[in-house]
């Protein structure tokens, strides 16, 4: 019935934090693994070539263009999608700035931009906004001009470092 | 007690306050439901066979090889749909799949359905399609000059679309009055949305015989009538749900080709079916901005006053009608509103070409003659040796009146917004003084808060909302809004929140669903806070007049006594005689049954009657200003714009925290429009387009997005529900002309197109250097025969906004 003959890559790696089994298309992609064999469908597609990042996972803590990484390459190894950020039903600390500031406007680039922000606070605890412009410049985002972005990261990394830090008043009421 | 609207009062609790939106945390922890998450048991994959030239002729389509390989489980073509369908009533020029004939690389001729997506692309191979090519239509000027062959065979002859013309008063009579009248052109290249999500569309038929779409649709409403003009169903027999959209911008307004061909082979199979559009079907989807040729005359007094303005668009519209009779019309409608413009004239023709159709893009039809507009202003205050900040700030239209043209102005706080964004950049030490390479430029603009009428002629509501009140004190808000992530679906739990003194979180809000929610039209012409909004206010006051009769009975407190907030009901002179909101359902629902209310929303009758008059009235215009500070580099073209300071006149934030993620998203568009986007095709009669691909298409990362300083002007609009006016669109449009005009003070040349590209500044400064006219942009638009204008007499001029009768016309002429 299917249109050619087809034997499953059989692999076993650990994604967010839980070690798994999964039988797919050993031509596939990470992505095409994550979103169609294994259902976690918040890593999302956009462009097909490497240029949107909006499919960016964090593999061994890095991240990754998961349409660009095979899926038989993570054998073994480390993956963290969107779905295993929060701590059970605690946000990381990104996914709430994010969404206190409207970092997320159709939220479809958000997995990526958050990932993408979390390496960088945790190879970087106090980055510039110049540093924190670099770390995304390889994410597309079509919504929000990337300022409410910049803000919920830097407010973020401000609370991680135990900071008891609020979003300056210009940035939700604009400027006076 | 209803003619007590809290809609017109200042709001308490909620309205005002940056809440979360209430599908914040979904969208930040991957758990929202794009339509290409949607799987479904025994799900097919479908592909479209789209056209590898640009015009020709289908001689035939042979299915035969594709139906024998494994794993095709059916294949169609445009014969078994047989009927057009289109955004507009007047343009239903659209087939499912091409039938005899195909009009741009992309258009679709065949789709098949397959049991994975591998086996559905491979499948396309097999389909074997004969053409006979047509000459190709590449441009406006191609368009006007070649009669035959039509791609077309409707419209106002040869491959023009549409040609219109109005006139508002004598504008010869304004000319001569005039101290300095200029001409100038100017061109808009055309660009495209771009949305990160990939069109993607899932449809289901049940055995019962009924039809449900998900689809990633900005306008769930027309794409149901579409579905069931097309199939040939009943409506009643159809359901389409808009799931989030993955980024709209305009680009999802139209109902596609590929929505209907799901619908049409999950009928043929029986089971669901989905498409998911590749990055490269999405740019041939396109519906983007319509490229615009531009002749501007306008006539001017010594003090900057204008006398008369006289304006023309030539659109170059790509193969298909869309939405492009309202973007002709829309090219010319918001001159007025701006400065005032007391004799106007308008002609506007749109051309048909063999290139992916235009529609509406953020700021639908308006950014194009903005920027012709604002830079055209900026020259003649030059001219003039007037500071072109004070030139716009001293003509501006008044609150409160009509313009010429009809247009009626509520509330208007652009001269704020030039305030604001003067003393922010410091626009007096700098436009003019700062050292050569470094410029400031000015721009201002409006936008709808709504069209004022529906795109299908009716009388009936353009919003509706139905709220449902349950005794454990939860409520529903159903309405018919899309949520394309500019929140709607949060203003809606915003404002019952605040009517109905419960917070936004206690609220269930269902949207997009045509099978549940009441009809709003659709996420377009930044209509939704204020039509979905007002619909919401009147569905809660409803409710919370029934509470309040309730409560008060209970309490025993006279009933304008009765109080909501925090979750409780009480008398306001004595608080602690309450009732919590649960309660108060409770005696709501023991007193007049199950509680349930409905509100909608219907604009106010536009002054205007003459024919045209249908584009451009709102029941209110939002307003911004802005100014840029750019960089530009002699040497290599290169523009880098630093900051912009942009003032916008929201009337009233409804989330003031989601007002400023508009306006910044609004800045970052126009400054891509205006330094970078742009749809192009290879300069020769195939029309293939050069950059299908994110990769070429190029947009600006977080290396090219400038800083922002925003300002949010509250002008409280008495249409809007509690004053509030729109943000998701205006914003964009004084971007680029301000860009252009801040280009010129770096570097004293005029790049009258967008995108200003490297290319373009060095051609006009070596241009310069070489004693030719610093300028780089176009010089002539083609000669057309244009209709008779449709003369109409302005307000000033005692009109009644009817056309004026033949007779009368030649008595004045």
């Amino acid at each position: 019935m299917a249109a050619r003959k087809k034997q499953k890559a059989y692999l076993r790696f650990n994604l967010n934090g839980e070690v798994i089994e999964v039988a797919f298309a050993p031509h596939k992609t990470l992505l095409e693994a994550l979103r169609e064999d294994l259902a976690l469908t918040g890593t999302k597609h956009g462009c097909e070539l490497g240029e949107c990042g909006v499919c960016t996972v964090l593999l061994d803590g890095l991240p990754v263009l998961s349409c660009l990484t095979l899926g038989l390459d993570v054998e073994g190894r480390d993956v963290m999608t969107i779905e295993g950020m929060a701590n059970g039903a605690e946000l990381h600390p990104l996914q709430d700035t994010f969404a206190d500031l409207g970092a997320a406007q159709c939220g479809y680039c958000t997995p990526g931009f958050l990932l993408t922000a979390k390496e960088l606070l945790e190879k970087n605890p106090h980055p510039t906004r110049e540093e924190i412009k670099d770390a995304l410049a390889g994410n597309l985002c079509r919504c929000t001009g990337y300022i409410k972005i910049y803000e919920a990261v830097e407010l973020a990394a401000a609370r991680m470092r135990g900071e008891p830090a609020e979003a300056p008043r210009e940035a939700i009421y604009g400027c006076p | 007690m209803a003619a007590r609207s809290i809609g017109n009062g200042k709001p308490k609790n909620v309205v005002g306050k940056p809440y979360r939106k209430v599908d914040a945390r979904a969208k930040c922890t991957g758990q929202t439901r794009f339509a290409d998450d949607i799987a479904l048991p025994r799900m097919l994959y479908a592909k479209l066979l789209r056209s590898p030239v640009p015009h020709a002729l289908i001689k035939s389509i042979d299915v035969s090889r594709v139906l024998k390989l494994p794993g095709v489980v059916t294949a169609i073509t445009g014969k078994e749909l047989p009927r057009t369908y289109g955004i507009l009533p007047v343009s239903q020029d659209e087939h499912t799949l091409c039938i005899d004939k195909v009009r741009f690389i992309g258009d679709p001729v065949a789709a098949i359905a397959a049991v994975d997506e591998d086996t559905a692309f491979d499948a396309l191979d097999l389909i074997d399609v004969e053409y006979e090519r047509l000459e190709s239509i590449a441009s406006i000027p191609d368009a006007i000059a070649t009669s035959e062959p039509r791609i077309h065979d409707y419209g106002d002859g040869g491959n023009v679309h549409k040609r219109v013309a109005l006139e508002f008063g004598d504008v010869d009579e304004g000319f001569g009055e005039a101290d300095l009248v200029r001409e100038d052109v100017f061109f808009y290249e055309g660009n495209t949305h771009l949305p990160l999500e990939q069109h993607a569309a899932v449809a289901h038929f049940d055995p019962d015989g009924k039809l449900t779409l998900w689809s990633s649709t900005q306008t769930p409403h027309y794409v149901h009538r579409a579905l069931a003009k097309v199939l040939e169903l009943p409506a009643s027999h159809i359901r389409v749900i808009a799931t989030p959209n993955g980024g709209g911008f305009g680009g999802k307004s139209d109902p596609f080709n590929h929505e209907i061909a799901v619908c049409k082979l999950a009928m043929i199979t029986g089971r669901p079916v989905k498409i998911t559009l590749t990055r490269e079907e999405v740019f041939y989807c396109h519906r983007g901005r319509h490229p615009v040729l531009m002749w501007v005359k306008t006539g001017v007094k010594q003090d900057g006053a204008i006398t008369a303005m006289h304006f023309r668009s030539f659109l170059d519209g790509g193969a298909y009608g869309s939405y492009g009779v309202a973007s002709t019309f829309y090219t010319g409608a918001l001159q007025t509103v701006t400065y005032d413009v007391p004799r106007y004239k308008f002609e506007g023709v749109r051309c048909f070409t063999n290139k992916p159709p235009c529609g509406p893009k953020r700021g639908h039809g308006t950014p194009q003659p903005r920027f012709a507009l604002e830079v055209q202003i900026d020259k003649i205050a030059e001219q003039l040796q007037i500071d072109p900040a004070e030139m716009r700030q001293r003509h501006l239209v008044p609150a409160g009146s009509t313009t010429a043209n009809y247009l009626h102005v509520g509330s208007m706080g652009l001269g704020k917004c030039i305030e604001k964004v003067v003393a922010g950049s410091d626009w007096k030490n700098k436009f003019g003084k700062l050292a050569y390479g470094r410029g400031v430029g000015i721009a201002c603009s409006a936008y709808l808060c709504g069209a004022g009428l529906p795109i299908y002629w009716n009388n009936m509501p353009h919003s509706g909302v139905q709220l449902r009140l349950d005794r454990q004190g939860g409520v529903c808000v159903m309405c018919g809004s899309t949520d394309i992530g500019q929140g709607s679906d949060s203003i809606l739990a915003y404002i019952v929140a605040e009517v109905l003194g419960i917070d936004p979180f206690d609220i269930r809000v269902v949207t997009a669903d045509t099978d549940l929610t009441p009809v709003d039209l659709g996420s377009y012409s930044s209509r939704v806070t204020l039509m979905t909004g007002n619909a919401a206010l009147q569905a809660a006051e409803r409710a919370r007049e029934l509470l309040t009769l309730a409560v008060a009975e209970k309490l025993g407190a006279p009933i304008e006594n009765i109080g909501f907030a925090e979750r409780r009901a009480f008398d306001v002179e004595n608080p602690d005689r309450c009732v919590t909101f649960a309660e108060a359902v409770q005696l709501a629902e023991s007193k007049f049954g199950t509680i349930g209310t409905v509100g909608s929303y219907t604009p106010p009758r536009s002054p205007g009657k003459y024919k045209g008059a249908g584009v451009g009235p709102s029941p209110a215009y939002s307003y911004s200003a802005a100014v840029a500070e750019v960089c530009v580099d002699p040497e290599t073209g290169i523009v880098t714009v630093d900051r912009i300071w942009i003032g916008h006149d929201v009337g009233r934030s409804i989330n003031p925290a989601l007002v400023m993620g508009q306006v910044e998203g609004s800045v970052y568009m126009g400054l891509g429009e205006a330094l970078m986007e742009e749809m192009t095709y290879r300069a020769n009669r195939n029309v293939v387009h050069k950059f299908p691909s994110m990769l070429e298409y190029k947009s600006p990362t977080t290396l090219e997005m400038c800083d922002v300083t925003t300002y949010l002007i509250e002008d409280p609009d008495p249409n809007g529900p509690f004053g509030a006016k729109e943000v998701g669109q205006g914003p964009l449009l004084p971007v680029p002309p301000a860009i252009a005009n801040a280009v010129y003070d770096a570097v004293g040349v005029r790049v009258d197109e967008v995108p200003i590209t490297p290319e373009k500044v060095l051609a006009a400064i070596r241009g310069r250097a070489q004693g030719k006219e610093p300028r780089y942009g176009p010089k002539t638009v083609p000669e057309i025969a244009w209709p008779r204008s449709i003369k109409v007499m302005t307000p000033a001029e005692g009109g009644t906004g009817k056309e004026m009768p033949r007779e009368a016309v030649h008595a004045r002429e």
